[in-house]
């Protein structure tokens, strides 16, 4: 099972193992992982699991849709390693991927 | 102060899930009253993907947000419910075996059953989190415009880029001394037409366009003085501006039924799966606010829910009466509250 490590602003560090298929947001909610609210469950439709993906990483995630690019409009301090968690699903490619969490959701 | 409201059930929430527990209350003879914080009904199929298509709706092979909430609105038709917008209720205290609720409005309700309806919560603005902007709210930052006229002759800063960001830069761009138009990308959401008006603007020096650019901060002691912006390399520009909008879109809180005393998981409120009770006598919740060992999000969920809740709340709005289960297919009673013709 990949393993990702999800870094908070503040610099606190949390490992998880997530199960193939599932996406990121849904195993960071699931270990209650601070800092991703996704408040509408996963439907790409609030912008509340914004995180950043560590630069080394982001060629191994599938490009963003349209509709991603659109509610990133409604993120906080968007930057171009963004992504909404809800959008990337986790695959043994992405095992250690680093995950950073912004400070704050909108 | 307005007179209560005396009603069987009040309905929070005109969602999907608010609007069928209307039907399902209307067909065993109950009044309902609903209210939504949303300027229109249809909650999160109308505010956030009204032409987005649902294929699971039971019997209906593919339909729109807006299209199910045009097709309940129809359903509900015959028992000319009131519906409440643009407000919220505030609080609920309980009056004997009654409840009232009271909305930011002032209109009081008093009812035996309270429907909570309310999706994810209410919808509001989504406000970027920096101290300054919350500081100069009604000082010069808003998420809407009331009233245009308070932006004759100003120098405006307007921040995102979907369609209220555009059509406003480009009807205030009538009145204002300037606008600065600020959004993070190069492309917007907004209807095209709109996007080429800003950008004639633009180029007639109506308008300043930044795109490739966000907020960081507001500045002033008592009013606004300026914004400061930062681009993609972290390079920030100090923009003069008397006022800012921010077109973010909205979110969802679930505001005031925090304080309402519900038993709450992961910002959902715990009901059983009998009848969708809530800790409290007279409180029910459905659809994706209501939660429970194996509850799934979906709209055909929510109407199952108030399907069941409507037949306890008949028997707290009618104690001396016998709830006779009847199909809608034969029922004269049923047939007669629809409005059919004998």
């Amino acid at each position: 099972m990949p393993t990702i490590k999800f870094i908070e602003h503040s610099g606190t560090e949390h490992e998880i193992d997530i199960p193939n298929g599932l996406t990121i947001m849904e195993g960071a909610t699931k270990n209650k992982i601070p800092g991703i609210d996704a408040d509408c469950g996963g439907a790409c439709a609030c912008a509340t699991c914004h995180v950043y993906i560590d630069n080394a990483w982001l060629e191994k995630i599938p490009q963003k849709e349209d509709g991603e690019e659109d509610m990133l409009d409604f993120a906080f301090e968007v930057k171009d390693n963004s992504r909404l968690s809800c959008q990337v699903t986790v695959n043994d490619d992405l095992d250690g991927l680093i995950v950073n969490i912004p400070e704050k959701q909108f | 102060m307005t007179d209560h409201i005396k009603t069987d059930c009040l309905v929070i929430g005109a969602g999907p899930v608010g609007l069928f527990a209307v039907f399902e209350l209307g067909i065993l003879g109950l009044k309902s009253e609903v209210v939504d914080n949303l300027d229109k009904i249809g909650g999160q199929c109308a505010e956030l993907y009204p032409d987005k298509p649902i294929y699971d709706i039971p019997g209906l092979p593919v339909c729109t947000g807006q299209s199910l909430v045009d097709n309940l609105t129809k359903q509900i038709e015959p028992f000319k419910t009131p519906i409440h917008l643009n407000q919220r209720i505030e609080t609920l205290k309980k009056v004997g075996d009654n409840w009232e609720a009271k909305t930011s409005l002032g209109q009081t309700f008093l009812t035996p059953n309270i429907f909570i309806a309310g999706g994810v919560g209410s919808f509001e603005p989504r406000k970027p989190p920096i101290e300054n902007v919350l500081k100069f709210e009604d000082k010069g930052v808003a998420y809407s415009i009331p009233n245009k006229e308070v932006y004759k002759d100003k120098t405006v800063a307007i921040f995102g880029g979907g369609d209220s960001a555009l059509d406003w830069t480009v009807e205030l761009s009538k009145i204002a001394k300037h606008i600065y138009l600020v959004h993070r990308r190069e492309d917007f959401r907004a209807v095209e037409h709109t996007v080429s008006l800003m950008h004639k603007l633009v180029k007639d020096n109506k308008v300043t366009l930044y795109t490739n650019n966000q907020l960081a901060d507001v500045n002033g002691s008592d009013k606004i003085a300026n914004v400061t912006i930062k681009n993609k390399n972290g390079e920030i520009e100090i923009l003069d501006c008397d006022d800012i909008l921010i077109f973010h879109g909205l979110k969802n809180e679930l505001g005031p039924i925090n304080d309402w005393d519900l038993g709450l998981s992961d910002k959902q409120i715990l009901v059983n799966t009998e009848n969708f009770q809530t800790n409290h006598d007279g409180i029910f919740a459905m659809g994706d606010i209501a939660t429970y060992p194996g509850k799934l999000k979906l709209i055909l969920s929510g109407f199952h829910e108030a399907a069941l809740a409507a037949q306890q709340a008949f028997k707290r709005a009618k104690p001396d009466e016998n709830l006779l289960f009847r199909y809608s297919t034969s029922d004269k009673n049923i047939h007669e509250r629809l409005g059919l013709k004998k």
